[in-house]
């Protein structure tokens, strides 16, 4: 592990919070009446379509994993289908464990649905883009003592600062302080948001100092 | 001493139910009181007063009213009367009268609780009950305070009541003629009326009465059952309308001939929330109507009185005026204005005067500096005005001259009287700080102790030194002991106002004082052996640290969050929340912990993912035959061997990866059955639904489906016999809710006469006794026997399964499903997660505490004191029985956490891994339910002037008292089973 390898994780993440910034602020010079609060459906689209976009431009540009044995095209095809399948698949899992955490079921279907798209682009885009639709691996990645990499490093802190940032956003919903921030699903994407921010600026940090303890069996 | 954890746990838990009690009995104060009650009664009235020449009017006034009728009906909420919706269109008659008859409407305010009895007490006191009222409120023992009914029976009146037999229990042997009528069996709202108005027409005819006291109950009855939108409210409320004629007419035919006027008082107790109940401070249920017809209330055409609002209380001075007795000594309320606004003006400020003294002198038996207060310098100005004001009127002066001041001196009295009544209203909120204390610090000394003995409790051998007797015998004991002595003595001596604990005798006080110095010196020599053991470890660290999973991380966060959010009031109402989100969370981090398992064959190396692109399903049977565990996640659980997961064959791997889901699917399916808490509470939920009359059908297919399933579910571990009368038990519930009218036969289309089921119920009853003695006789014979271990088993599942009958046959048939799940989930997580994974003992209890607390809330409990099922005490009584009500609501309350105890001991004692396993898990839960309960003791301390105290903070510590007396006897529960096993 060297230091230029942290340092070119350290410029991607800066990237992707940027696209963040971006989706808040580029949108108000288009659109009338923009603001998160009032018209947040439309920034979670915005935002979840800039995010993927940074993702998928960063793993062609720097190839994390960059030992694709066969690279013939219909693989390539194959696999862009399958990532694709896979997406969706975690954004209706994403919904269902929603509703199984008590959002309505009926009411604000899309706002839900929404949000677990938002959610997916942060956590499983950036699994699909670094390990492939390989379930195992993934479930690997997020078990104790299961990283190879420091890019498998930081995408287990992002995910799991995601998903830690969507559970405490859920905390004020019951508090009666009437914000309009307070209603499902506002806070709770929020908190998403704030929560892979924190993973995207944490994880070159903490992989910094503790470069000393990181061992990967595979390097 | 050595003591086993589990007693240990056992005896802390009891120490805690002491010191929570005492703290109760201090924070909720006792309602003020006016200390001259015995000598009242011979007190001469207050005179006029008068500046210069003496008054000759000492005297009390003479009544206004030759009758009056107080016609209550139970939950009867403002708008019901004043409102569009209901009172114009169904009860028209009162409508005119409010409109356009002689009649004075207001809006009176109940305080909290809005509970019937305590409501019953404010209005004939006038004082404030104090909330530990509502406790009593099953049993509501005769009151003793100052009252109009008392006052009205020493002048002699002649009083008759018709109604709600609490009257009858507070005012014994007060009324000449009376018929009270139970208001348990909330199913019925037309018998407990016809019994009052079927004395109506012979009672009114007579003319041998001087009060007559009516109490309807079926408006109250049908909110419980079917909530105010109801058809059958208008139903009710047209009848109670022609019932108000019936009384109007025949008390005006009286009028025409005797020309003196009666009073009719139609009001109600509480209101009714949107859901039904009552018991909280919803606007609904605090504002109610109450309107005081009579002749003497005559109005011009033109004139418009819009219903004012006015406090429940200031009935009470009303009353006693209106009859021309002394006002109660206690009340805090002040005169109804209007209702004397006829008579001459000397009158109306003599009446003033008497409400004022009265006022003022509560005030200065209450506060000790009154002088200060602005109400009683509003006082003693009226007053001299007053005596201006009667020495003019003797002298016989120009009448504007008195016109004006007399208009004067009324505004001066009338402002006097409603900050004297606002102040005294405030100093209702006065804390026993020195009970507080006492109980809090044994309540913390009890935590710390638990704490600090965690290490050696949950050690292999669960059994830890106590150091019981050296510290009786220490210096520090004596030294502690003779201190606090001291200060008892001289906070006791020194105290102005009474104490409860000061009350006590000397020697249990003494007693307290001995167990807390006691107990202090106990954590005092733990904390001394941590220190100790401590340093031995740091100096050889050859013992290996223990890993957390991420599991324990989560069990540990939620329980420090859970205590944190009882800090904010929201998060109390909502509790419901927090425990839903906890357990879904738990269940996926079970999840994650299992597919890990399943998936991944070895922690210790992961598997370079190169050849994993071939696709799952090839690959999956071959991991799963080399499905060899290291367990890195739990190094410390050095005894446990691989998991049994490899051993599963393919079903039962299906069913260990699809349980989570099946988990978290019944959960969110039960938090749609019941909508509870404050926010979301009215949103339509499946309970509602079912309980509708339209879907009679619906719910008894359910009823039958459930009651069903929880056979299957549970017979499998029983013996014959009780299978036999699990069975039989399960068909008596069904008999017992189609006989009270809940769900239907299929052969009976057309609805029956509606029984009580008392038979039924008992039918019930005896086979739960029959289960619960068939197990208790299973678990003495593997004593005896003491090497059949499957009998004790069978004996703990046959106990466990008796309250499973006995929660079927409290729940409400739409809570039924609960009881379904409860038992699904268990058998779920039995079976395939807890097994497989092997967690330890600790883990488990906690889980099963988490799982017991989201399905108190799943029945739609909630902390608010309105959401307790009180019908659940009656089933299969015929009268009311104190001990047998109290038990049965409280089990039926409590299910939840209760069975999934019992399911506890019983899988825990099934499953001998460890011999140590009960008492580990006895201490784990004594642990588990003294933290948040000490946490709350001082966050309610500290938050006691909060604005919610009443209406949030308070029930909820009820609740939490309650919750530790229910933990002591589950562990005691917990250490006689352990006791069991440990002999055998
Ligand atoms: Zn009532
Ligand atoms: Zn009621």
């Amino acid at each position: 592990m060297k230091d230029t390898d942290i340092k070119r994780l350290l410029y991607t993440h800066l990237l992707c919070i940027f696209s963040i910034i971006l989706s808040i602020f580029i949108p108000s010079f288009f659109l009338e009446n923009f603001s998160i609060l009032e018209t947040h459906l439309t920034w979670l689209c915005i935002c979840s379509v800039f995010v993927t976009a940074v993702n998928l431009v960063l793993y062609l540009v720097v190839k994390p994993n960059a030992s694709s044995k066969r690279s013939s095209l219909s693989y390539k095809v194959v696999r862009f289908l399958k990532c694709c399948i896979y997406f969706l698949m975690s954004c209706f899992f994403f919904h269902v464990i929603f509703v199984l955490y008590g959002a309505p079921l009926i009411e604000l279907v899309l706002e839900t649905f929404l949000f677990a798209v938002t959610l997916s682009t942060f956590t499983t885009v950036p699994c699909l883009c670094l390990l492939g639709p390989n379930i195992k691996a993934w479930l690997r990645v997020f078990s104790r003592n299961g990283v190879t990499s420091i890019w498998e490093n930081s995408l287990q802190i992002t995910t799991i600062s995601s998903f830690i940032g969507t559970w405490l956003g859920a905390f004020p919903i019951p508090l009666d302080w009437e914000r309009p921030w307070q209603v499902w699903p506002i806070s709770c994407t929020l908190g998403a948001t704030f929560g892979y921010v924190a993973g995207l600026v944490i994880s070159p940090l903490w992989i910094y100092w503790n470069r000393k303890q990181l061992t990967y069996k595979n390097n | 001493m050595r003591l086993g954890s589990g007693t240990f746990a056992a005896c802390c838990v009891v120490i805690q139910v002491l010191g929570v009690a005492l703290f109760l009995r201090g924070f909720f104060p006792a309602p003020i009181r006016s200390s001259s009650r015995t000598e009242h009664q011979a007190e001469p009235p207050a005179p006029e007063p008068s500046a210069g020449d003496r008054s000759n009017w000492t005297k009390l006034p003479p009544p206004l009213f030759r009758k009056v009728v107080i016609m209550l009906i139970d939950g009867l909420r403002d708008d019901f009367v004043f409102g569009c919706v209901w009172g114009v269109k169904f009860m028209p008659y009162t409508t005119y009268l409010v409109e356009k008859g002689a009649s004075h409407s207001f809006v009176a305010e109940a305080k909290l609780p809005t509970v019937t009895m305590p409501r019953i007490k404010a209005m004939m006191t006038g004082s404030l009950p104090g909330f530990i009222d509502v406790v009593r409120n099953l049993n509501s023992p005769a009151l003793v305070e100052d009252n109009v009914i008392t006052q009205a029976k020493a002048a002699g009146k002649r009083i008759i009541f018709y109604g709600d037999e609490t009257w009858v229990k507070l005012f014994p042997k007060h009324f000449v003629e009376y018929d009270g009528t139970t208001s348990f069996f909330v199913s019925d709202y037309t018998e407990v009326d016809n019994n009052v108005t079927r004395h109506l027409d012979k009672v009114l005819k007579r003319g041998d009465w001087d009060v007559l006291i009516l109490h309807y109950l079926g408006l109250d009855h049908i909110g419980h059952v079917s909530g105010p939108s109801s058809p059958l409210i208008g139903h009710k409320l047209r009848e109670m309308d022609s019932v108000l004629m019936k009384i109007h007419t025949s008390l005006l035919s009286e009028e025409r001939d005797t020309l003196v006027p009666n009073l009719l008082v139609l009001c109600g107790d509480h209101g009714m929330s949107e859901a039904g109940g009552h018991g909280a401070s919803s606007m609904e249920e605090l504002n109610t109507a109450l309107i005081l017809i009579s002749s003497a209330f005559e109005r011009k055409p033109g004139d418009i009185r819009r219903p004012k609002h006015v406090q429940q209380t200031d009935l009470a001075a009303t009353l006693a005026i209106g009859l021309g007795l002394p006002i109660p000594g206690n009340s805090v309320g002040s005169l109804l204005f209007p209702t004397v606004e006829g008579r001459p003006v000397r009158e109306q400020l003599r009446f003033l005067h008497l409400n004022a003294v009265q006022l003022s002198k509560l005030l200065q038996e209450n506060v000790p500096s009154y002088t200060k207060e602005p109400g009683f310098e509003q006082f003693k100005m009226s007053e001299r005005l007053h005596g201006n004001w009667i020495r003019l009127y003797l002298e016989e002066n120009n009448s504007e001259v008195l016109f004006n001041l007399g208009a004067k001196v009324r505004r001066q009295y009338l402002e006097a009287l409603r900050t004297l009544s606002l102040s005294l209203s405030r100093q209702v909120a006065q804390y026993d700080i020195y009970s507080m204390l006492v109980g809090t610090v044994m309540v913390l000394e009890v935590l710390v102790l638990l704490l600090l003995s965690m290490p050696q409790a949950l050690s292999n051998k669960a059994e830890l030194e106590v150091p019981l007797w050296s510290p009786v015998f220490s210096l520090l004991f004596y030294l502690v002991f003779l201190v606090l002595s001291a200060l008892h003595v001289i906070v006791c001596t020194s105290a102005e106002s009474s104490c409860y604990f000061c009350g006590l005798s000397w020697l249990t006080a003494g007693g307290v004082m001995a167990l807390i110095s006691a107990l202090l010196c106990a954590v005092v020599s733990a904390l001394a052996k941590v220190f100790a053991d401590g340093r031995l470890l740091r100096k050889n660290p050859a013992h290996p640290k223990a890993r957390w999973s991420e599991l324990d991380v989560l069990i540990l966060l939620g329980t420090l969050g859970h205590v944190l959010s009882l800090g904010a009031s929201s998060f109390i109402e909502e509790e419901h929340q927090t425990w839903y989100f906890l357990v879904n969370t738990l269940c996926l981090a079970l999840c994650h912990e299992l597919y890990k398992n399943c998936f991944l064959s070895d922690d210790c190396e992961p598997q370079p993912c190169s050849h994993v692109e071939q696709g799952l399903v090839s690959s999956e049977p071959a991991l799963w035959d080399r499905n060899i565990h290291c367990n890195v996640s739990k190094p410390h659980r050095v005894s446990k061997s691989p998991t049994s997961l490899d051993t599963l064959r393919g079903y039962e791997k299906w069913m260990v990866l699809a349980s989570p889901w099946v988990i978290l699917t019944c959960c969110r399916l039960l938090r749609s059955l019941n909508q509870t808490g404050v926010q979301w509470a009215h949103r339509p939920d499946l309970g509602h639904w079912l309980t509708s009359s339209d879907h009679k059908a619906e719910l008894s297919v359910l009823a039958a489906l459930s009651l069903f399933v929880i056979f299957v579910l549970v017979q499998r571990r029983c013996s014959l016999t009780s299978k036999v009368a699990m069975a039989l038990g399960l068909l008596g519930v069904y008999c017992y809710r189609a006989a009270i009218g809940n769900v239907l036969f299929p052969w009976q289309r057309d609805s029956k006469d509606i029984s009580k089921g008392v038979i039924e119920a008992r039918f019930v009853h005896v086979f739960v006794l029959g289960i619960l003695f068939t197990g208790t006789k299973d678990l003495l014979k593997s004593q005896v026997i003491a090497a059949d271990f499957t009998i004790k088993t069978v004996g703990l599942w046959e106990i466990y399964s008796g309250l499973v009958l006995l929660a079927a046959l409290l729940f409400r048939p739409h809570n039924l499903p609960v009881l379904v799940l409860s038992l699904l989930i268990q058998t779920l997580m039995t079976k395939f997660i807890w097994k497989p994974l092997r967690h330890d003992a600790a883990e488990i209890t906690i889980m099963h505490y988490w799982f017991g607390q989201a399905f108190f809330y799943f029945q739609g409990n909630s902390n608010n004191i309105a959401t307790v099922d009180v019908s659940a005490g009656f089933v299969g009584l015929d009268t009311y029985m104190e001990v047998p009500a109290a038990f049965l609501t409280a089990f039926a309350t409590f299910a939840g956490p209760v069975l999934w105890a019992s399911h506890l001991v019983s899988f825990l004692s099934s499953e001998t891994r460890s011999g140590s396993a009960l008492s580990h898990a006895c201490f784990c839960y004594a642990l588990t339910c003294s933290f948040p309960v000490s946490a709350y003791i001082i966050l309610v301390t500290s938050l006691r002037h909060h604005l919610f105290i009443w209406s949030v903070f308070s029930p909820k510590l009820l609740y939490e008292g309650m919750h530790v007396l229910i933990t002591a006897a589950i562990c005691v529960f917990f250490t006689a089973m352990d006791q069991t096993n440990t002999k055998s």
